[in-house]
Order: structure tokens, then sequence, then C-alpha cells
């Protein structure tokens, strides 16, 4: 027997309604009771799903002409901005555009919703007026019916998987993988495990360009590979469109991170027609298969330590174990609705509603994402420290700490032990305090604070004016990985660095 | 179950919790309180059984009780189910249920109201008693 179905055989038992058609949750169990050629025999087309925040969501809009014409160069909807860079009537908005008005609470991706749920929404143009578009202002109400096209254009969805998150610093972080509690409170992670679309193609065999697809319960197709592409290291990614007239509320839903900002959950499906037995086993991939990092988002840098590996089949569980603590997970993606996106695409295909087609071209499964090229060279801690420094030792009278402090003519003196090790700093202010009110303090030891916040040379200066805010201090000292004293960091280094922007 | 006890501070004050506690001889555990120098707002919980007494003897004091049977209510056209509840509730009032459905146990909460804020679906909210 051939092991090989052609897509016309499977189109042919699609549209004469017997093609048989499983979801990727089913079918790790299909081909591990009837074996890889049974199963094969036995499905045509696997169905995938996936339903989570997928930020680069968006729709070009037509408004239609108006009465004057007018020229459109500055859109908003709902008073969030589109891009108006497109054609006279043409507009592009993105999920994660924030109202000049509402802030985060309202953003592209709810006028995106509200269209698609039928709800008015207002448009507001402006233009600077040409001979043959005089009009300058407009301002009108339109329902979803009223354009002529919304075409939803994403440039990157359904991540074939996503690192998990956690946080290892002392405080809350409000990331876009959510809540983050403090010391490794808690875990969050995206995506549908053994329903993630491209976690059943990873070669992307039989997904790539004109591949029918759900995308927000209207039909849609795959235009190609998404922004941030990284197949290569298993991070692909799809671009996709689909007709907005066709979508439902119940795969489209606007959504905000609280602290982080606006976001777009988003439903997307592609079935796999079984066409060889390489789908069959790209298929058989189970939560198990699909591993991740953990990934410490309280590290403020692109390249983030991971803390371990872990699969879906891990995270699914509701707990996993970091540093030797049971730490709880939960997903920001639902797998509800990614298994509800599965069924409905199954139902689709079993109906004959939707026929499948092999790529028109090919997407590439080796590429790899690059980071940045920085031209401009970016201020570092080391370029605007005081590499002055001045220490008492903790076992100093106070009298000497506010001798070094006039000398220096500083507000800060780091406190050293006797190998020279960073234990504490005091300010003039902890001084003037024990002066004040005159207790037991007599040494610096019994006034300095002990949990000091540093930074390293290496430190990008936003980072630093981060730190400097959100612990409410004024200096930091700058040490070396052995907790060694380099200098001292204050905000009025950042300040004469930054003309005033870093203070508030 | 939950009281939520609102009080002025206007006619004097009263240590309306401790003389409730004493005179009823229920014990009253304080979930949260919110309290400054006009008046202020605290979530007890007490066994169901005295509910009644305590609320009286609170009413008596001059506080305004309020029983709330569903302290974090839940959006269900809102919710998605994605859960991201569930790991930063510190009572774990969530789980998902054998279906990846979101399920409550709403007697646990505290009304911290981390939840509220951490959905990003907008779809918890605190009860408004009344
Ligand atoms: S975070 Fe909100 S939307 Fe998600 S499961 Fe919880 S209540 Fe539902
Ligand atoms: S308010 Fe706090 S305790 Fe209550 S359900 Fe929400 S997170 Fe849990």
């Amino acid at each position: 027997m051939a092991m090989e179905k052609s897509i016309e055989l499977i189109n042919k038992r699609i549209r004469e309604g017997n093609a048989r058609v499983v979801t990727a949750e089913e079918m790790p169990g299909v081909v591990a009771e009837l074996g890889e050629e049974g199963a094969f025999a036995e499905v045509d087309v696997v169905t995938t799903g996936t339903f989570g925040a997928m930020c680069s969501t968006g729709a070009f809009l037509n408004f239609g002409h108006s009465d004057p014409p007018i020229r459109m160069s500055q859109v908003f909807l709902n008073d969030v901005e589109a891009y108006g860079g497109v054609a006279a009537v043409d507009a592009y908005i993105g999920a994660t555009q924030q109202s000049t008005t509402r802030g985060m609470e309202y953003g592209g991706a709810h006028v995106l919703e509200d269209f698609v749920a039928g709800k008015r929404v207002e448009l507001r143009a402006l233009s600077p007026g040409t001979d043959c578009y005089p009009r300058r202002e407009l301002t009108t109400e339109l329902i979803l019916d009223d354009l002529n096209q919304a075409i939803m254009v994403n440039p990157r969805n359904a991540y074939q998987r996503y690192n998990a998150a956690t946080n290892s610093t002392d405080r809350t972080l409000l990331t876009y993988m959510g809540m983050l509690l403090p010391s490794f409170g808690n875990i969050t992670y995206s995506g549908a495990g053994v329903l993630s679309p491209i976690s059943n193609d990873p070669s992307f065999h039989v997904i790539g360009s004109g591949v029918p697809i759900f995308l927000a319960g209207a039909p849609g197709m795959i235009i190609g590979e998404g922004t941030q592409h990284s197949p290569g290291k298993g991070f692909g990614t799809l671009m996709v469109t689909a007709d907005m007239k066709e979508m439902s509320q119940e795969y489209l839903r606007a959504a905000t991170m609280t602290g982080y900002g606006v976001t777009m959950y988003i439903g997307v499906g592609v079935p796999l027609p079984v066409i060889d037995l390489g789908v069959v086993r790209s298929t058989a991939v189970r939560d198990e298969d699909i591993r991740v990092n953990v990934i410490d988002y309280g590290i403020p840098s692109r390249d983030r330590p991971a803390l371990r590996e872990v699969s879906y089949a891990d995270l699914k569980s509701g707990s996993i174990e970091i540093r030797g603590e049971v730490v709880k997970t939960s997903s920001l993606s639902s797998y509800r609705r990614a298994r509800g996106v599965a069924l409905e695409l199954k139902r689709w295909v079993e109906s004959g509603k939707m026929t499948l087609s092999l790529p028109t071209r090919r997407i590439d499964a080796t590429k790899l994402v690059r980071p940045m090229r920085e031209t401009a060279r970016v201020p570092r801690v080391q370029d605007i420290m005081d590499r002055n420094i001045y220490s008492v030792s903790d076992g100093d009278e106070l009298k000497e700490a506010a001798k070094r402090l006039l000398k220096g003519d500083t507000n800060h003196l780091v406190v050293l032990d006797k190998e020279g090790k960073l234990v504490g700093i005091i300010t003039t202010y902890d001084l003037s305090k024990a002066i004040a009110r005159p207790g037991r303090a007599k040494k610096v030891r019994d006034i300095m604070t002990t949990r000091v916040i540093t930074t390293n040379p290496d430190e990008h200066v936003d980072i630093v004016a981060r730190k400097l805010e959100h612990y409410n201090v004024s200096a930091l000292p700058v040490v070396d990985p052995d907790e060694k004293v380099l200098g001292m960091l204050t905000a009025i280094d950042l300040g004469k660095l930054f003309g005033g922007r870093w203070l508030k | 179950m939950k009281l939520l006890v609102t009080f002025s501070r206007r006619k004097g004050y009263e240590p309306i919790i401790a003389k409730a506690v004493k005179e009823t001889g229920v014990l009253i555990r304080v979930d949260r309180a919110h309290i400054d120098s006009s008046g202020g707002e605290v979530l007890i919980d007490v066994p169901e059984e005295s509910c009644r007494l305590v609320s009286e003897k609170m009413g008596s004091l001059g506080a305004t009780v309020k029983i709330l049977e569903h302290p974090v209510v839940r959006d269900e056209d809102e919710c998605v189910d994605c859960g991201a509840c569930i790991s930063i509730c510190p009572r774990e009032v969530f789980t998902f249920d054998g279906e990846w459905r979101l399920a409550m146990e709403v007697e646990k909460c505290v009304l911290c109201g981390k939840c509220i804020d951490a959905c990003p679906h907008d779809a918890l909210s605190q009860q408004v008693p009344g």
C-alpha cells in the first residue's frame, strides 16, 4: 500500500462528506493504538488550534469616500489612532495601540472586537486638505457593515511554543506574561502545547503560504512566515489573514495585561492534511514532547537566564519545582478555547465547509531570528558613574562617618567589611536622624541599611533609572561580581547625562 | 461566612470588633481591614451559625453589616477560561475542572483583589453589597 495520499483524494472525501478528521489532541492516541501506518490509513485530516494573547494583530479598513472627499492623514477610531499612511480612506488599526483618552483600558484590540460585535465605532479623521481632497476634518459613526473592507492581517500569530515566565525579584512584575509574583511566587505560560498548529508540523511540510485556516471564527489563509519567525530554534510564527466580517467574538477578545498594555486574544487553527507518514509522525506529538524554558523576567535584559526546562505537560499539571520549591503555574492562553477552535475546524472539514490546499510557497523551517543591530552606543553605568569611593567600615564611630561625608562632599557612604566587601550603605539623612534622636546607635553598623540595591558597570542607564524609581533611592553602589565596590551611581549623574529626562 | 462591616467614628470611638468578640464569644477572623480617622471597612470571616448573632451585635454597636455571599464574582461572558487568575490567588480559589473550565471556591476568598487586577479580560469584580 502506498504511504501517500493526494490532496485531491482528501478533498474529494471532504466534499463527499466522508473525510475522517481528528483533532491534534486525539491524534497521539490514534497513533498509539493503530500504529503509524494504521493511523495513516484511518485519518485524513488533523485539526489544530490555539487561543491566546497575540499582540501582533490588526486590520486594514477601507471607509469609502466622504463628500466632499478627504485624504485622511490622521485617523482615530474611538480615540485609538490607526495608521493613516495608506491612501486616502484606508487605515491599519493595530491591536496594541492605546486610546488617547482611556489609556490601557481601551485600545485597538477593543476597536476590533467592538466592530466584530456589531457595535458603533466613532471615526475621526484629520487632513491638511488638497485640491482633489479638500476636506480637513471628519467625524462619523460606523458599524462593520458600513466598511467596504475590514481585512485582518496579523503579522505574527500562532507562536509554535513560548517560554514560561517567573520572577526572582522581591516585587510583583506586571508584564506581557501577566502578573508575576515576587520570589518565584508563580509561573505563567502561553500556548496550546499538543494542539499548537506549528508544533504539529515543525518542518513546515504542509503549513505554508496559501493554506486555509480558521482565524477568529472566519475562514482565512496563511500568508507566509510571521515576523520574528525562528523555527530553527522551535519558535516559528505565521502571518495570517481573514475577513473580519465573518469573524465571531467568541474567538476574538480584547484584553489588558495590567500594568503592561492592550492585547488581543485570538483563536487560530490550521487543518493538516495527512498526505504521508511524515504528517502522521509530526501530529503524534504530545504535551510531554514540547519543551520550553522557564525564564526569569526579574532580569531586565534581552537575554534573560533560563531557570530550567519543562514540558507543556509539566506546565499544565498546575505546579513545577523551581530551586527545590513547588511553584504554581497558570496559563494566559485558554486551552478550553484552543480545543474549541480545533473542534470547530473539525466540523468545518467534516461538513465540507473547508477543503484543504498544499502550500503554494514553502516556509523556511530553519530560519533564526536575529537581535537588533544597534548602531548608537548605549550608555552604560560605567560611562557615568562616580569612580571615587567614599566608604566607612561597619565598626566605625558615627562621628567618623560624618567626617567622611563632609570630606567627600557626598550624601552616601558605602559600608565595607574587613575584606572590603559591601555590607551596607548610610546616607546623610540616616546620620542626621541618629544625631537628632540620640539613642543607642554609636557605630555605623547600628544605623546602616543592610539591604543595599546595587548596579554593575554594564547595566543600561534605562534600567538603572527604573531601579532608582522603584526602590525610591537616590544612589546605587556599583559592584563587581564579588561584591567589591567600584564606584557610585547617583540620580544626579543620570540627570547630568540626560538633562533631567530621568528625574521626575 | 464573609461579613463586610462598615462604621464611622463620628459618634466617638468604639472598638467594635473587640466588643463583638467579647460579648458574643464568637471568634472572628479579620481577612482585611481599612481603617482611617473617619471610619473603616473591615472584612471578617465568622462561622455560619454565628453569623446572625455577630451581625446583630455589631449593628447595635453602630456598624453597618452586609453579608457577602459571593465575594468575587466572575462575568461568564467575559471569562475565556485562560487561567491567569489561578496561580496568583493566595487562597487557591480558582482551579480548572476536567474540561479546562475555570471553577471557583469563593468561600476561600479573602478579597485581596489580586485576581481582579490580574484578569486580562476584566471578568472578575468584587460584589457590591447592597
Ligand atoms: S483570568 Fe479572568 S478570563 Fe482568565 S480564567 Fe480567570 S476569570 Fe477567566
Ligand atoms: S480576591 Fe484574592 S483571595 Fe479572593 S479570589 Fe481573588 S486572588 Fe483569591
